[in-house]
């Protein structure tokens, strides 16, 4: 059932405000998600101040020079600092992205950060996103044939290969699933966007032999169809691919197989 | 630490509205007004069945400023819910993905929405 405000707990207070750096001509004010997972109260929210020309020009820049400059226990995730790993996602002045490539210069005003929407969260800016890996896996996120395996490779035509372009892109961010409101209501039953689109990654693949198996476990009035074309997910999908053009066609699948 | 202590991030609170999930819930919105409007239709016919006296009754609560405004916003409900639910037949048959399609026929149904609103109050009020 979609309950629309915040638990008790979760309920965000007004946290610290940090000390303005000295002799900064330009500087961004953050304001930042903090919960401490050992302190028993409330999430706050504190605000932090960046000397913009003492700074890289990304956000998760920012948040790096706050963790090595001034508060050491913010914590977050990050590996590659060039978006192809997925780890630093999260809301962005009011829509999920990936922390390593938004520029800061982008975002008008002070720049507002919060862990991905509607996670129970681990500490900061770190979501909990076990459900999602759970449903993930539920989709078996792999080449499954029955036939015997040939000498060589399963061979795919130039054709056939260009259907997963598009799909094989995504770096599993979930910007897509937490940023979309059936997700938000149904998230224990709904796959969510991130791992539709994967599992139409594998139905669209010419060598993959479980097509009906497939479609039979996504045959359900809420693994797939808790699906509203909303188009959250391909608003803020940070690749620039179309979760929802992936559902759609899965739906079309499940339709043209009824014949 | 259990993890069931963990708080919910912030989710409508913090996410940014935008036009793809503000008209996909005014899509709901106007579906539910639709369906508040047919009590009003159904009045309005059962009144006529109960005969001159109750129609009268009907005639005037519908002809007040108050069942104005109902019958407006109805029909704005009505002519939004068509537009959109168009819109929607397009995707279903796998049209329209791309996002600047998806913001285009956003704004075509917004703009429909008012222009069909207007014709129609402009041919009710001053034509007939």
């Amino acid at each position: 059932m979609a309950t629309f405000t915040l638990p008790a707990n979760s309920k965000i207070t007004q946290g610290k405000t940090w000390p303005q750096p000295s002799n900064a001509k330009r500087t961004k004010t953050f304001k930042i998600y903090r919960w401490d997972p050992d302190s028993g109260s409330n999430p706050r929210l504190d605000t932090y101040h960046i000397d913009l020309d003492d700074c890289g020009p990304m956000v998760l820049d920012a948040l790096i020079k706050i963790k090595n400059e001034i508060d050491p226990t913010l914590t977050f995730r990050r590996s590659c600092r060039e978006g192809v790993c997925g780890s630093c996602a999260m809301n962005i002045d009011g829509t999920n992205t990936l922390a390593c490539t938004k520029n800061m210069e982008d975002i008008a005003g002070e720049v507002k950060v919060y862990p991905l929407p509607h996670q129970p969260v681990v500490k900061d800016l770190v979501p909990d996103l076990n459900q999602a890996y759970a449903q993930l896996a539920m989709i078996e996120p792999w080449l499954k044939t029955t036939t015997p395996a040939p000498e060589r490779e399963r061979l795919q035509s130039p054709e056939e290969r260009a259907k997963l372009d598009g799909l094989w892109e995504c770096i599993l961010c979930f910007c897509c699933t937490t940023a979309c409101p059936s997700y938000w209501w149904n998230g224990e039953r709904y796959l969510g966007p991130a791992v539709l689109l994967q599992a139409y990654r594998w139905l669209a693949d010419s060598r993959d032999e479980f097509i009906g198996e497939r479609l039979d476990q996504l045959e359900d009035p809420f693994r797939l169809y808790r699906c509203h074309t909303i188009m959250n997910c391909t608003k803020t999908c940070p690749k620039g691919l179309n979760p929802a053009k992936a559902i759609a066609e899965i739906k079309k699948l499940m339709v043209e197989r009824k014949g | 630490m259990s993890a069931n202590r963990r708080p919910l991030s912030p989710h409508l609170q913090v996410y940014r509205p935008q036009l793809t999930s503000v008209l996909s819930i005014f899509h709901r919105f106007t579906g539910i007004a639709l369906s508040v409007g047919t009590l009003l239709l159904v009045y309005w016919l059962a009144a006529a069945a109960a005969g001159p006296d109750t129609f009268n009754s009907a005639q005037n609560f519908v002809g007040s400023w108050f069942g104005i405004l109902l019958l407006f916003g109805w029909s704005v409900a009505l002519f939004y819910h068509l537009c959109n639910g168009i819109r929607h037949l397009f995707w279903d048959a796998g049209y329209g993905f791309e996002l600047p399609q998806a913001y285009a026929s956003g704004w075509a149904v917004v703009i429909a929405t008012g222009v069909l609103t207007l014709l129609s109050w402009i041919v009710g009020l001053i034509v007939l």
